[in-house]
C-alpha cells in the first residue's frame, strides 16, 4: 500500500475511534463531574489551605511586599515601619487584623495581643515617626523576632502548618524540632498508626478463620453466615458503639458478670481505655477484612489442596505452602482497607477512648471545629493523606500490578 | 506376591440411598496400565478418588501391596496423581511445582535440583522451569502435571481424565508420550477416562464401568471382539444392533430369528436360554457386500459417504432396522446408487447374541437402588 494511502487509512481509523471515545466519555461525564465537585475540588482546596498563607498579604499588602524584599538581617528599615504602622492602624477597622493576629500567634504565643493592641492604639499621623510610635505601644516592635515572624508570614505560601503538623518549626537556624513539651502531633501520629496497625492485626486474626469457614461452607450455610457477618455492618455505627459502651462501662454487662462470678473484686476500667478503642474499632472494621479475604479464598479451587495432599503434603504444609500464598492478595487488600479506614477514625476513639487514645482525626476536628485554624487542620489532613498514599504505594510495589483485589 | 492394588467389596454412597460404587472387586497387577472407562456418573472417578484417599469407602477394603490403605491419609499413600485440570499451583514456577513433592518430603536442596531437571527432561520441558503455569500452553501444563506426579518416584500413578482439556491432535500425541513414559518407568497406572478410543489405544486392561459396577474387564481386544453385554458392545467402538429371539442353541453358536422372520447364525455372547429375546451385535467393518458368508441379508442402500480411508454405507433392512457398513475403498463395488438393493454378508463369529434392552444383566442388584 502506498504511503499516502496508509496515512489516509490511519486518519479514517482515528476518526472512527475518536467517535467511540467521545461516546464513552459522554457516558462517564456525569460521574466525573460529580467526583470533581465532591472529591477533587475539596481535596485540592484542603491541600491548598495547608500551604496557603494569605493573612498578612490581605491585612498589610504593602508591608508584605516590603518584608519580602527585606534580607532579614538587623531590623527592617523605616519604610517598613511606616507601611506597617499605617496599614495596621487601617486594618483595625475590619476583621483582617483579627485573622492576622491569630496567624502570627501560631508563630509565637502572645503575638495576637501584640497585633491587636498595636492596631487599636496606633493613630496616625506619627509625630516621632512610625517606629517610635510602635515601640511606644510595645517594645517588642524594636526587636527582630516579630519582624522575622512577619517576614515568614509575608510569603504567599508557607511550610509552617506542615512543619507544625510534624512537630517541626522554622527557626533562624533552619528547621528544628519543637521543644518536647510542645510536641504533640508526632505522638498522636504514631499513636494513630499504632492503633490502626493493632486493629488491622486483630481484624486479620479474627477475620481469616471466619473467611475460611465461609469459603468452605456449603452455599446455603455460607449465605447464612455471610448474613451474620454483614448484619453488624448494616447497623449504624453509633448504635454499635453505644452497645460497646453498655457492655464495657463500669457497671456494664461485662463488669457485672465478672464481679457477679467473683472473678474480680471491683469493676475493671474497661471503658475509656485503649482496649475499648481497639475492641470497638475491630468490631466495626471486621467486615472490611472478611469480604476481600472471602472473595479471594472462594476463587481458590479446593483441588489445589487435594493436589498438595496427593503430592505428600500434610494438611498444615498444604495450607501454608499452597493455600496461604494464594490468599495473599486478599490479605493485602483487606489489611490495606482496614488500615486506611482505621487511621481516619474519629468517632469511635472519641466515644469509647480516653484522652490518651485520641487519634489524628480528633486533632483535625479540634482545629476545624474548635479553633477554626484551617491551615493546621489541612496540614494534619495532608499528613494523613500522605501516610495513606505511602502505604498504598508500598503495598502496590510489593504486590506488583494487578495484585490488589478488593472484591 | 499380592496384586499391586486391590479393591475388595468396595461400596460408596454419599447420601445413604444411592450407591455410587457397588460391590467393587478389582485387582491391579504391578506395572499394569489399567483404564477405568465409563460414562459420567458410572463410579469410575469415585473409585479413583477412594484409591487416592480423598474419599473413604462406605464398606469394603482397598489394599496397596497387600496392606490396607483405609487408615492412611492421602499424603502418606505415596501415590502420584494427575488431575483433570492439572491443579498446578499458580503461585509457583514450573520448577517449584515439580519440586513440591520432594521438598515436602524433606529431600535436600542439592538432590532436588537434579531430580527436577531429569523429570522435566523426560517430559521434554527442559528450559521452561522458570515459567509460571499460566505462561504455558495446555499441553505443556499437562506435562508439568505429569512430571510433578512422577518426580517422587511413586510406584502407582493415578490419572483422572488427564487429556480431557486438550484438542484432538495434542491428545493423541500425549497418549503416545504417556504410554512411552509408562513403559520406560514401569509404574502402575490407573487411568480414568470416558473416551473409549483413548482407553483402547493406551491400556493393558480396561474395566468398563456402568451404574457403579464393572460390566466387563479385559484387554482392549477382548472387549472389542468379545463384549460381554450389549452395553459394552455399544460403549466400545462402533456397533450395529439387531433385535431377535434365540431359536436354537448349538454349543457356542445359536440361531436367532429376526423381526422379519429371517434367521441368522450367531456366537452366544451370553448364556441366554432358548426363546430369550436378544440383541445381535455386529461391528460395521465385519459386514460386507455380496461375498460368500454364513449369513446373508437383503437390504436397501440408504446412502453412501466417502471418508477417504473407508466408505460408509447406511442400509435399511426389511423391518426398518438400520445398519452401518464400513468398507475399505477397494472393497466397495461400483456403482453404488442409493435405493438399490444389496446383499449383506457376515460370519457367525463376528455376530454376537447379547442381552436384549430392558433385560438388565448388570448383576443382581435392585435396579431401584441405582437411581
Amino acid at each position: 500500500m502506498a504511503a499516502d494511502e496508509t496515512a489516509a487509512l490511519r486518519r479514517r481509523l482515528m476518526r472512527a475511534e475518536r467517535r467511540a471515545r467521545l461516546r464513552a466519555f459522554a457516558l462517564v461525564a456525569p460521574l466525573l463531574a460529580f467526583l470533581a465537585f465532591t472529591f477533587a475540588v475539596p481535596l485540592a482546596s484542603m491541600l491548598w489551605r495547608a500551604v496557603a498563607d494569605p493573612e498578612l498579604g490581605t491585612a498589610l499588602p504593602r508591608t508584605a511586599a516590603l518584608l519580602r524584599a527585606w534580607n532579614g538581617s538587623g531590623l527592617p528599615d523605616e519604610a517598613v515601619f511606616a507601611a506597617a504602622a499605617e496599614e495596621l492602624a487601617h486594618a483595625a477597622q475590619d476583621k483582617a487584623a483579627g485573622l492576622l493576629a491569630k496567624r502570627l500567634n501560631y508563630e509565637e504565643p502572645g503575638y495576637r495581643t501584640l497585633i491587636l493592641k498595636t492596631a487599636n492604639r496606633l493613630s496616625p499621623p506619627f509625630a516621632q515617626g512610625a517606629r517610635a510610635a510602635m515601640e511606644a505601644i510595645d517594645p517588642r516592635w524594636g526587636e527582630r523576632p516579630i519582624w522575622l515572624a512577619m517576614r515568614r508570614a509575608a510569603a504567599p505560601l508557607t511550610g509552617f502548618y506542615l512543619l507544625a503538623a510534624l512537630d517541626l518549626q522554622q527557626g533562624e537556624g533552619g528547621v528544628t524540632a519543637v521543644p518536647a513539651e510542645r510536641a504533640i502531633f508526632r505522638i498522636v501520629l504514631w499513636r494513630t498508626l499504632g492503633i490502626a496497625a493493632a486493629t488491622t492485626a486483630a481484624c486479620l486474626a479474627l477475620g481469616f478463620p471466619v473467611a475460611l469457614l465461609l469459603a468452605r461452607a456449603p452455599p446455603r450455610r455460607a449465605g447464612l453466615l455471610m448474613l451474620l457477618v454483614l448484619l453488624p455492618f448494616w447497623t449504624p455505627l453509633l448504635v454499635r458503639i453505644a452497645a460497646w459502651i453498655v457492655l464495657l462501662q463500669e457497671h456494664g454487662v461485662i463488669n457485672d458478670t465478672l464481679t457477679g462470678l467473683g472473678l474480680t473484686r471491683q469493676p475493671l476500667p474497661l471503658l475509656y481505655s485503649r482496649s475499648a478503642v481497639l475492641i470497638a474499632m475491630t468490631h466495626v472494621l471486621l467486615p472490611y477484612m472478611i469480604l476481600p479475604l472471602y472473595s479471594v479464598m472462594r476463587s481458590i479451587p479446593p483441588v489445589y489442596l487435594r493436589a498438595a495432599a496427593s503430592l505428600g503434603a500434610p494438611p498444615f504444609a498444604a495450607f501454608r505452602r499452597v493455600f496461604l500464598p494464594q490468599c495473599l492478595p486478599g490479605i493485602g487488600a483487606g489489611s490495606l482497607l482496614v488500615f486506611i479506614l482505621a487511621i481516619g477514625y474519629y468517632i469511635t476513639p472519641a466515644l469509647v477512648g480516653g484522652a490518651a487514645d485520641q487519634m489524628i482525626s480528633s486533632q483535625i476536628a479540634f482545629y476545624t471545629i474548635g479553633t477554626a485554624n484551617w491551615g493546621m487542620a489541612a496540614a494534619l489532613s495532608a499528613v494523613l493523606l500522605a501516610a495513606t498514599l505511602i502505604l498504598y504505594a508500598a503495598y502496590a510495589r510489593m504486590a506488583g500490578t494487578g495484585g490488589l483485589r478488593l472484591g | 506376591m499380592p496384586p499391586h492394588v486391590e479393591f475388595i467389596g468396595v461400596e460408596k454412597t454419599y447420601d445413604g440411598r444411592t450407591l455410587v460404587v457397588r460391590n467393587l472387586d478389582l485387582a491391579i497387577a504391578r506395572g499394569e496400565f489399567l483404564t477405568l472407562l465409563g460414562p459420567s456418573g458410572s463410579g469410575k472417578t469415585t473409585s479413583l478418588t477412594m484409591l487416592a484417599g480423598f474419599e473413604t469407602p462406605t464398606r469394603g477394603e482397598i489394599r496397596l501391596d497387600g496392606r490396607s490403605l483405609l487408615r492412611a491419609p492421602p499424603y502418606r499413600r505415596n501415590i502420584g496423581m494427575v488431575f483433570q485440570n492439572y491443579a498446578l499451583f499458580p503461585h509457583m514456577t514450573v520448577a517449584e511445582n515439580v519440586a513440591f513433592p520432594l521438598s515436602v518430603r524433606r529431600v535436600t536442596r542439592g538432590d532436588i535440583g537434579p531430580r527436577v531437571r531429569r523429570v522435566l527432561e523426560m517430559v521434554r520441558l527442559e528450559g521452561l522451569g522458570e515459567r509460571h503455569p499460566a505462561q504455558l500452553s495446555g499441553g505443556q501444563q499437562q506435562r508439568v502435571a505429569l512430571a510433578r506426579a512422577l518426580v517422587f518416584s511413586p510406584a502407582l500413578v493415578l490419572m483422572d481424565e488427564p487429556l480431557g482439556a486438550l484438542d484432538k491432535q495434542l491428545r493423541e500425541h500425549m497418549q503416545f508420550e504417556i504410554k512411552a513414559i509408562h513403559r520406560q518407568l514401569g509404574v502402575t497406572v490407573v487411568y480414568v477416562t470416558h473416551d473409549q478410543g483413548e482407553a483402547l489405544t493406551m491400556s493393558d486392561r480396561i474395566a468398563v464401568f456402568s451404574q457403579g459396577a464393572i460390566q466387563q474387564i479385559g484387554t482392549p481386544t477382548e472387549l472389542y471382539d468379545a463384549p460381554a453385554s450389549a452395553f459394552v458392545a455399544q460403549f466400545i467402538g462402533e456397533n450395529n444392533r439387531l433385535a431377535g429371539v434365540i431359536e436354537a442353541i448349538d454349543g457356542p453358536r445359536c440361531r436367532v430369528r429376526l423381526a422379519d422372520g429371517s434367521t441368522v447364525s450367531a456366537t452366544r455372547g451370553l448364556d441366554l436360554p432358548r426363546g430369550a429375546a436378544c440383541t445381535l451385535s455386529i461391528r460395521p467393518e465385519r459386514l460386507h457386500l455380496g461375498l460368500a458368508a454364513e449369513n446373508r441379508l437383503a437390504a436397501r442402500l440408504a446412502d453412501v459417504t466417502f471418508h477417504g480411508d473407508h466408505v460408509r454405507l447406511r442400509v435399511v433392512l426389511a423391518e426398518a432396522a438400520e445398519l452401518v457398513i464400513k468398507l475399505g475403498p477397494r472393497a466397495a463395488p461400483h456403482p453404488l446408487t442409493p435405493g438399490q438393493t444389496v446383499e449383506l454378508g457376515f460370519d457367525s463369529r463376528d455376530c454376537r447374541a447379547l442381552d436384549a434392552p430392558g433385560t438388565a444383566t448388570i448383576d443382581s442388584a435392585d435396579p431401584a437402588a441405582l437411581q
